[in-house]
C-alpha cells in the first residue's frame, strides 16, 4: 500500500543517529577509497557507535542557513513543526564533515599538497556557512606511522597542516592504508562520534537559548517546536533519558495550545508524533507500562478532539492510525524480548484500530455520499506550489494560517469537498481487513481463540462488504464450527445469515442449501417468519427456481445475483448435491438404530430410522436409504417415492414421505443376514435422505454412521438428566430425545440344539492315557450334517501346557511328543434327529497341574427364515478343567543288613535298598511290575525280582520292596556313587486289560561309599540252648595292603561261659583272614547279649571297635534245655542272631513271609500294617 | 419464592427444598447481607451493568441479557470472547488449589467502551457482567456484591426441581434480579 496522509513520516519512525558526512572519497574509481567506505558502512553491527555516514562530493551544497533571528518581538509563528526539519537534521546537515586527503608525511611535493588540502577545507567551510558543523581532516597514508613522538618530521608537518587548514590538533587524523583497516576505522569513528555529540550538545544549547525571547501569548507554538527540537537533538546525541523528558514536556505543551477547528488537525498530528516518540522511548527503556499509560492518556485527551464535523472521518482515520502504530511499537518491543500477556497484547490495539477504521468507513459513506453531479473542485485546493506542506498537519489551502476563522470561506468549502472526494477512493475494507488480520495473528499467539474467531467473523463481514464473497465465505466457514461446538446459537445464526447472503449473491447452490438448512433448523435463533421465508427459498432452489433475494442486499448486487441464478437454472446437469450434515445442525434430524446389539443368523435383522423436521413447514422427501457396511443389504433398506416437483410443500398423498415439523417418524427395515456374515459386525455407514426430485434439483442429506449431528449428543445428555424422561410416554408416541443411536450389530450363529456330554474319571494321573468319553446327541428337528468335533487342550493357555499334553483317539498305544495337544475337525458325519454318538479321547499329561480342555462340536443345518432357505453353521463348545496328579510317590532308603539306617555304605559289604511306593491316586492302582536298573557302581547280591508284581494299591496304601546290594571297591577312600533307576509299571485297576501300561521311572539317590580297613563277621548257630555248648567263629579280614596288628578281647558275660582266647594280639597279613573260634556256653534262656568282642587296630586308631561291632550280632536266643524241643514249629530268625552270610542270600520276599508269620519284626515298613496284615 | 414453589409443587416437601438450598449456598458462597446492597444499587441507577450473562460449564450461554437491545449481538460477542480470559484464569489456578480459588475473577479485560468482569462458581458456571467504561463510579466491591447476588439467585434456580441443569434459564425471579442490576433501557 502506498503511504497515505495518515502514515507517520519515516524520519519520525526511524532511530535518529548522528549524521557524519565524508568527502574526498572517490568510491567509484578508487579501490582504496572504496575499501575505506566499505569499512565504514558495510556490516555495521550493533556494538558500533550509532552514526549514519554519507559520502558527499567536496563541492556539495548543504541547506542554506537562514540568518539568525535576533529578536522574536514581531515574529508570529506559522505552524508547529516544518515538514522538512527532521529530515534536514537526519540526512542533510552533518554534525561533522570529514575530508579525506591522500598525503604521506614524506611526500615529495608536501608544500603543494598542503595548500591543496587547505583549499579543500576552505571550500567545505564556505558551503557550511553559518552552521556549527565541525570539520575534520583524515590523511590517507601508505606507510604505517611511527609511534607518536618518534617521527619528528610528522609532528612538525602535522602542526603546519593544522595551521594551514585552521584545524585544531584533535581534528586531524591519519589513516594508514594497511592490513588493519577496520581497526583504524573503528578508532576513527569513535573520535567522529565524540565530535558529533559535541555538535548536538551545542545545538541543544542554541535552541534552549531562544527560550528567553519568547512570550506566552504569541509564541505558544514555538514552545512546542523548541521542546521537540531539543528532544530530537538529544535523541541524535543518544541521550534518550533526557530526550524522553523533553518529549514529555513537549506533549503537555501541545495540549496547552488553544484549539479550534482550523488548527485541530495540526495539534493532533503533532500530539500523535510526540506520543509516538514517547511510547517508542518507553519501550526502548523497557518500561512498557509507562508506554501503555502514556498511550491511554493520549487517547483519552484526543478522543473528543474531532475537529470539523464534515471531516469526521479524518479523526477516526487518525485514531485508527494511533492505535495501529502503538500496536506496531508494542509488537516490535515483543520481538526484542518483551513478554506480553493475554489481556495486554498488541492485538487489542490492532483490534481497536480496526474498529476506528470501520467507523471511518461508515462516516465516509455517510459524509461523502455526494450526488453524481458534484465533481472534483477546480482549481485543486489540495495542490501546493511545492507539492508538499510546509508544516505538519496544516491545510493545503491555508498554510501558515493560525487564526480561529478560516480566511476564505469559498476555499474552505472547496478544500473540504476535495478531501471528501479523495476519501471516497480510499480502500477502506482493505485497511480494515489488514488491521483485523494483524489482530488475529496476535490473539492467536496469546491464547484467545474466541477473540480470534470474533475477529475472523468481522473480517468475513468486511470481505462481504467489499464484495469479495469467496473470501468472506472461506473465513466464515472456518469459524462457524467453533461457534457451533460451543453452542452459541445466536452468534452462529448471525454468521450463517451473512454466509447465506454471500452464497446467494454468488449463486453458490450447495452453500446456499447448506446454510439455509441450518438457519431453518433448531440451532437457529431466527424468528419464525424468517425461517419460513428461508425455507420457501430453499424449496424454490430444490425445484430449480430462482430464490428471492436476501434482505440487506443492495439493489445492484441483488440484480446481478438474480442473473447468476437464472444462468444456473438453465445449466443442465450438476443438479445433484450431497451434503454431509453430520457436522451441522440441519433442519432434519436423523437417528438410526438396530433393534438389538446382536441378531442370530436365523432371525431377521431389524433396523429403525427415526426422522424429525424442525422447520416451520412440513417437508417432503423422495427417498430414504441406509448404507450398511455390507453393501448387499443396502437395496433392502430403501424407501422411495418419486414425487412431483410441485408438491414439495403440499401434504403428500402418501403420508409416509412427509415430515411434519415436531413429529417423529419411524421407518423400519428388516432383512435376513447372509450366513457369510456370521461373526461379523454390520454397521450403518450412512443414512441418505433425498430432497427434491430427479427432474429438478436433488439434494442428498448424508449422515455418516447412525445419524446425529453437531448438537444431538449434548441434547441426548440433557435429556438423560431431565426429569421429563422419567415420565410415562404413550405407546405410539416416540420421545425424540430418548431414542439412542445404535449404529452396529453383530450377526451371531444360530443357537445349537445339540448336547455334548463328557464322562471321565478325574483327576488324570501323570503320564497315563486318560480317557474322556464325549457323547454328542442331536436335538435338532432335521438332519445335522457334517458334524465335526474339535477336542483337546483349549488354546490360549500356558505355552508349556501345549508341550506337555498329548491327545489321541487311539487308546491302545502310549502317545508321545508327536501327538498334538488339540485334535481339530474329527469328522463324525451326519446325525439324524435324536441320534447319539460317542467318541473316546485319550489324553496324556506329562506334567501335573490343571488344564482346560475344549470340546467343540460344529455342524451345518438347513433352515428357513422369513421364507428363505439358509444353511447355517452352528457350534457348541464344552470345556472341562482337569487336574493332573502324580499317581504315587516313591521313597528310597539304604539300610544295613540289620535294618539300621545307613548314611554311607562300605565297600564289599552287603546292604539293603528299600523302596516304598505310596499311592496318591484316588483310584485303585494296579502295579504291573517293578524293576531295578542298577548303575555299574552297584551290584545286586542275587537276581533281584519284583516283589510287588500285580499288587493293587488303594488310596493311601503303600507297597515296599527290598533289594540286597553291595558296592564294588572304589578308587579313593570315600566317594558318592550313582545307584541307578527304579522302574514301576502300572495302570488304573478299573481300566481294561489292553490299556497300555505306564512306566514310571524313579532315579535312585546317590550314596556315599567308604572303604574300611578291617572287616569282621561272625559265624554262629541260629540259636543256643541252655547249658549246651555253642561254637562261634569270628572271621577278621584285613582289607588293606598292610600288615595289621589287631588286639582282641572278649568281655565276660553273666549269661555265658565261654572258652577261647580271652585276650589276644594278632598280626594279619594283607588280604588275609584270621579265624577265631570260641565255644559259648549259655547259662540262661531267652534273648541274651553275647559276650562283647572288642577289637582295636593299632595302625588305624580311627576305626573303632564301635564301628566294627556293627557287623557283629549282639544277641542270641537261648532256648530251654531239652524242653519242647521237638515241638518247635518255627524257625525263628531274629536280626540279632541271623548269620550274616545267610541273610545276604535271602530275598526280601522270603523275609516278608517270615514277617507275616511272626509279626513283631515290624521293621520292613512303618506304614505296612494295613496291607501286610 | 419458597411459598410460590410450595403451592406449585405439593409433592416436594418444603423442608427438603430449603435444606437443598442451604447446602448449595454453603458450598459456594457466603450470604453476607446482600439485601442492603440491593437497595443501594437500586437507588443509584448509574452504577449498573449493561449486560449480564450466565455461561454453562461447557461454555454455552444459559442466560444473556443486555440493555441496548439493538446491539445485542455485540454484547454476545463481548461475553463470548471474555471466556478466553476466564478459561485462562481458571486453568492458571492449579488443580489442588481449585477448592480455595476465589470465585470472583475481577476485571477480565478492558475495551475502549466496556469493562468486563467475571465470576466462576465451583461447578464452573460463569457469570459475566459488562459495565460501561465511562462508569467510573462503580467500585470493585459493588461488582462483587452484584455477582454474589446473582449467584444466590442462580442457586435458587438450580434448586427448582423442574429446572434441568444445562437448560437455559427461564425464571421470573432470576429475571427480575437481573433487571434490577441493569441500566434501565431509555
Amino acid at each position: 500500500m502506498s503511504p497515505t496522509q495518515w502514515d507517520l513520516p519515516p524520519e519520525l519512525c526511524c532511530r535518529p543517529m548522528a549524521f557524519v558526512a565524508l568527502t574526498g572519497l572517490d568510491v567509484t574509481y578508487n579501490a582504496i577509497h572504496r575499501a575505506i567506505w566499505d569499512a565504514f558502512c558495510a556490516n555495521r553491527r550493533a556494538d558500533r557507535v550509532p552514526i549514519s555516514f554519507k559520502v558527499l562530493p567536496g563541492d556539495h551544497e548543504y541547506p542554506k542557513c537562514r540568518t539568525k533571528r535576533t529578536s522574536y518581538e514581531w515574529y508570529i509563528p506559522k505552524g508547529i513543526l516544518k515538514t522538512g526539519w527532521m529530515n534536514k537534521h537526519l540526512n542533510l546537515v552533518p554534525a561533522l564533515l570529514v575530508l579525506f586527503y591522500e598525503l604521506d608525511w614524506d611526500d615529495a611535493v608536501w608544500k603543494e599538497k598542503q595548500s591543496e588540502c587547505a583549499t579543500k577545507v576552505e571550500i567545505v567551510r564556505t558551503s557550511l556557512q553559518g552552521r556549527n558543523t565541525k570539520v575534520a581532516v583524515v590523511l590517507i597514508q601508505k606507510k604505517t606511522p611511527l609511534p607518536p613522538g618518534e617521527d619528528l618530521v610528522a609532528s612538525e608537518r602535522a602542526a603546519s597542516l593544522c595551521n594551514a587548514c585552521d584545524l585544531s590538533g584533535k581534528s586531524l587524523f591519519v589513516l594508514p592504508h594497511t592490513d588493519h583497516l577496520v581497526g583504524y576505522i573503528i578508532r576513527l569513528e569513535n573520535a567522529f562520534y565524540e565530535h558529533a555529540q559535541t555538535y548536538y550538545y551545542t545545538e541543544i544549547r542554541r535552541v534552549k537559548s531562544h527560550k528567553e525571547f519568547l512570550n506566552k501569548t504569541t509564541h505558544q507554538l514555538l514552545f512546542v517546536r523548541h521542546q521537540f527540537k531539543i528532544a530530537f537533538f538529544s535523541e541524535l546525541k543518544q541521550d534518550t533519558q533526557n530526550s524522553l523528558k523533553y518529549y514529555r514536556t513537549a506533549y503537555s505543551l501541545v495540549h496547552e495550545l488553544r484549539t479550534h477547528e482550523t488548527n485541530m488537525l495540526e495539534i493532533k498530528t503533532m500530539a500523535g508524533f510526540i506520543n509516538y516518540k514517547i511510547c517508542r522511548l518507553c519501550f526502548q527503556h523497557n518500561t512498557p507500562l509507562d508506554a501503555i499509560a502514556q498511550f491511554r492518556k493520549h487517547i483519552d485527551l484526543c478522543k473528543k478532539k474531532i475537529g470539523s464535523a464534515e471531516l469526521a472521518f479524518e479523526h477516526t482515520a487518525w485514531m485508527s492510525k494511533q492505535f495501529q502504530s502503538f500496536g506496531d511499537l508494542f509488537d516490535e518491543a515483543i520481538k526484542l524480548g518483551l513478554t506480553a500477556i493475554q489481556t495486554q497484547n498488541p492485538g487489542f490495539y490492532y483490534q481497536q484500530a480496526a474498529y476506528y477504521a470501520q467507523e471511518r468507513k461508515q462516516q465516509a459513506t455517510h459524509l461523502c455520499a455526494h450526488e453524481a453531479s458534484v465533481s472534483y473542485p477546480t482549481p485543486d485546493h489540495l495542490e501546493t506550489p511545492s507539492g508538499a506542506l510546509d508544516f505538519y498537519g496544516q491545510r493545503a489551502w491555508r498554510q501558515g494560517h493560525q487564526s480561529i476563522d478560516p480566511p476564505h470561506m469559498e476555499k474552505e468549502k472547496g478544500g473540504i469537498l476535495a478531501l471528501q472526494m479523495k476519501e471516497k477512493d480510499v480502500p477502506h475494507s482493505e485497511l480494515i481487513i489488514a488491521l483485523l488480520s494483524n489482530a488475529v495473528a496476535q490473539f492467536k499467539k496469546y491464547k484467545c481463540p474466541r477473540m480470534k474467531s470474533h475477529l475472523m467473523v468481522q473480517m468475513g463481514e468486511e470481505y462481504n462488504h467489499a464484495k469479495d464473497y469467496t473470501k468472506a465465505l472461506k473465513l466464515l466457514d472456518y469459524v462457524m464450527c467453533d461457534y457451533r461446538t460451543e453452542r452459541w446459537w445466536s452468534l452462529l445464526t448471525s454468521i450463517l445469515s451473512t454466509a447465506l447472503r454471500c452464497s446467494y449473491l454468488m449463486a453458490h447452490i450447495k452453500d446456499y442449501i447448506t446454510y439455509s438448512m441450518e438457519l431453518v433448523g433448531r440451532a437457529s435463533t431466527l424468528r419464525e417468519e424468517q425461517k419460513s421465508r428461508i425455507e420457501k427459498n430453499l424449496i424454490k432452489v430444490l425445484m430449480n427456481e430462482v430464490p428471492e433475494a436476501e434482505p440487506d442486499c443492495d439493489q445492484a448486487s441483488a440484480k446481478a445475483a438474480q442473473a447468476l441464478w437464472s444462468d444456473r437454472m438453465s445449466l443442465a446437469g450438476s443438479n445433484e448435491f450431497t451434503i454431509e450434515v453430520q457436522d451441522y445442525v440441519p433442519f432434519v434430524q436423523c437417528k438410526a438404530k438396530f433393534l438389538s446389539p446382536s441378531f442370530h443368523v436365523d432371525d431377521p435383522v431389524q433396523l429403525h430410522v427415526y426422522l424429525r423436521a424442525d422447520c416451520p413447514h412440513p417437508v417432503r422427501f423422495s427417498k430414504l436409504c441406509v448404507s450398511l457396511s455390507n453393501q448387499e443389504y443396502n437395496q433392502l433398506c430403501v424407501v422411495e417415492e418419486p414425487c412431483k416437483s410441485q408438491d414439495i410443500l403440499e401434504a403428500s398423498s402418501q403420508e409416509n414421505m412427509c415430515l411434519v415439523p415436531g413429529k417423529t417418524r419411524i421407518y423400519s427395515f428388516k432383512f435376513v443376514a447372509k450366513t457369510e456374515d456370521v461373526g461379523k459386525k454390520i454397521e450403518i455407514t450412512a443414512v441418505d435422505l433425498m430432497l427434491g426430485s430427479d427432474n429438478g434439483r436433488c439434494v442428498f442429506l448424508n449422515w455418516r454412521g447412525g445419524g446425529g449431528d453437531a448438537a444431538s449428543s449434548h441434547e441426548a445428555l440433557l435429556a438423560a438428566r431431565s426429569f421429563k424422561s422419567r415420565g410415562r410416554v404413550p405407546e405410539q408416541h416416540v420421545e425424540w430425545d430418548t431414542v439412542s443411536i445404535q449404529a452396529s450389530t453383530m450377526i451371531i450363529s444360530r443357537i445349537p440344539k445339540i448336547s455334548v456330554q463328557l464322562s471321565h474319571e478325574p483327576p488324570a494321573l501323570n503320564n497315563e492315557m486318560y480317557r474322556i468319553t464325549v457323547s454328542i446327541q442331536s436335538n435338532e428337528e432335521t438332519v445335522t450334517k457334517d458334524v465335526k468335533l474339535t477336542a483337546g487342550l483349549k488354546p490360549g493357555q500356558d505355552a508349556n501346557l501345549t508341550q506337555s499334553t498329548h491327545v489321541t483317539l487311539n487308546g491302545l498305544e502310549m502317545c508321545d511328543e508327536s501327538h498334538p495337544a488339540l485334535l481339530p475337525d474329527i469328522a463324525i458325519g451326519d446325525l439324524q434327529p435324536g441320534e447319539k454318538v460317542e467318541k473316546c479321547l485319550y489324553v496324556r499329561c506329562v506334567t501335573t497341574g490343571a488344564r482346560i480342555f475344549l470340546f467343540h462340536v460344529a455342524y451345518a443345518l438347513s433352515t428357513k427364515v422369513e421364507g428363505k432357505d439358509i444353511t447355517c453353521r452352528c457350534h457348541k463348545d464344552e470345556t472341562v478343567t482337569i487336574e493332573t496328579v502324580v499317581p504315587f510317590e516313591v521313597a528310597v532308603k539304604f539300610v544295613s543288613t540289620k535294618f539300621e539306617h545307613l548314611d554311607r555304605v562300605y565297600v564289599d559289604i552287603p546292604f539293603l535298598l528299600m523302596t516304598d511306593i505310596l499311592s496318591a491316586s484316588p483310584w485303585p492302582l494296579h502295579l504291573v511290575t517293578s524293576q531295578l536298573q542298577l548303575a555299574p557302581t552297584m551290584a545286586a547280591m542275587d537276581q533281584p525280582q519284583s516283589q510287588v508284581e500285580h499288587v493293587v494299591l488303594q488310596t493311601g496304601e503303600c507297597a515296599s520292596e527290598c533289594f540286597s546290594l553291595q558296592c564294588p571297591p572304589v578308587l579313593n577312600g570315600t566317594s558318592s556313587v550313582a545307584s541307578g533307576q527304579y522302574l514301576i509299571s502300572w495302570k488304573r485297576k478299573s481300566w481294561c486289560a489292553d490299556a497300555p501300561v505306564v512306566t514310571t521311572v524313579t532315579t535312585l539317590p546317590h550314596v556315599m561309599v567308604e572303604t574300611i580297613p578291617l572287616y569282621v563277621h561272625a559265624e554262629l548257630p541260629s540259636f543256643g540252648r541252655v547249658r549246651e555248648s555253642m561254637p562261634v567263629r569270628y572271621h577278621i579280614q584285613n582289607r588293606t595292603g598292610l600288615v595289621q596288628d589287631v588286639e582282641m578281647s572278649v568281655e565276660p558275660s553273666d549269661a555265658f561261659m565261654f572258652s577261647g582266647l580271652k585276650q589276644v594280639r594278632l598280626r594279619i597279613l594283607p588280604g588275609a583272614e584270621q579265624e577265631m573260634l570260641y565255644n559259648f556256653y549259655p547259662l540262661m534262656a531267652g534273648y541274651q547279649n553275647l559276650p562283647q568282642l572288642n577289637i582295636s587296630l593299632l595302625r588305624f586308631p580311627a576305626v573303632s571297635g564301635q564301628l566294627l561291632r556293627r557287623f557283629l550280632p549282639s544277641r542270641i536266643f537261648v532256648k530251654v534245655h531239652l524242653q519242647c524241643l521237638a515241638k518247635a514249629r518255627f524257625v525263628q530268625y531274629t536280626t540279632d542272631c541271623c548269620p550274616m552270610d545267610r541273610v545276604s542270600h535271602l530275598s526280601c520276599r522270603s523275609l516278608q513271609f517270615i514277617q507275616s508269620d511272626h509279626g513283631p519284626l515290624g521293621c520292613i515298613s512303618d506304614q505296612s500294617s494295613p496291607c501286610m496284615s | 419464592m419458597l411459598t410460590r414453589l410450595k403451592t406449585q409443587v405439593p409433592l416436594f416437601s418444603m423442608n427438603s427444598y430449603t435444606k437443598l438450598g442451604e447446602k448449595l449456598k454453603l458450598s459456594g458462597l457466603s450470604l453476607a447481607s446482600t439485601h442492603s446492597h440491593v437497595i443501594r444499587l437500586g437507588r443509584h441507577n448509574s452504577k449498573m451493568a449493561v449486560c449480564i450473562a450466565v455461561i454453562a460449564k461447557e461454555n454455552y450461554p444459559l442466560f444473556i441479557r443486555s440493555v441496548p437491545v439493538q446491539n445485542e449481538l455485540k454484547f454476545h460477542y463481548t461475553v463470548h470472547t471474555s471466556l478466553d480470559v476466564v478459561e485462562e484464569k481458571i486453568s492458571a489456578v492449579g488443580k489442588a488449589m481449585a477448592d480455595q480459588r476465589e470465585l470472583y475473577l475481577g476485571l477480565l479485560y478492558p475495551t475502549e467502551d466496556y469493562k468486563v468482569y467475571g465470576y466462576v462458581t465451583n461447578s464452573k458456571v460463569k457469570f459475566v457482567i459488562v459495565v460501561d467504561s465511562s462508569n467510573t463510579s462503580l467500585r470493585d466491591n459493588e461488582i462483587r456484591s452484584m455477582f454474589r447476588k446473582l449467584h444466590n439467585s442462580f442457586t435458587d434456580v438450580m434448586c427448582n426441581p423442574f429446572y434441568n441443569p444445562g437448560d437455559t434459564i427461564q425464571s421470573k425471579a432470576f429475571d427480575s434480579i437481573v433487571s434490577a442490576m441493569m441500566v434501565q433501557a431509555s
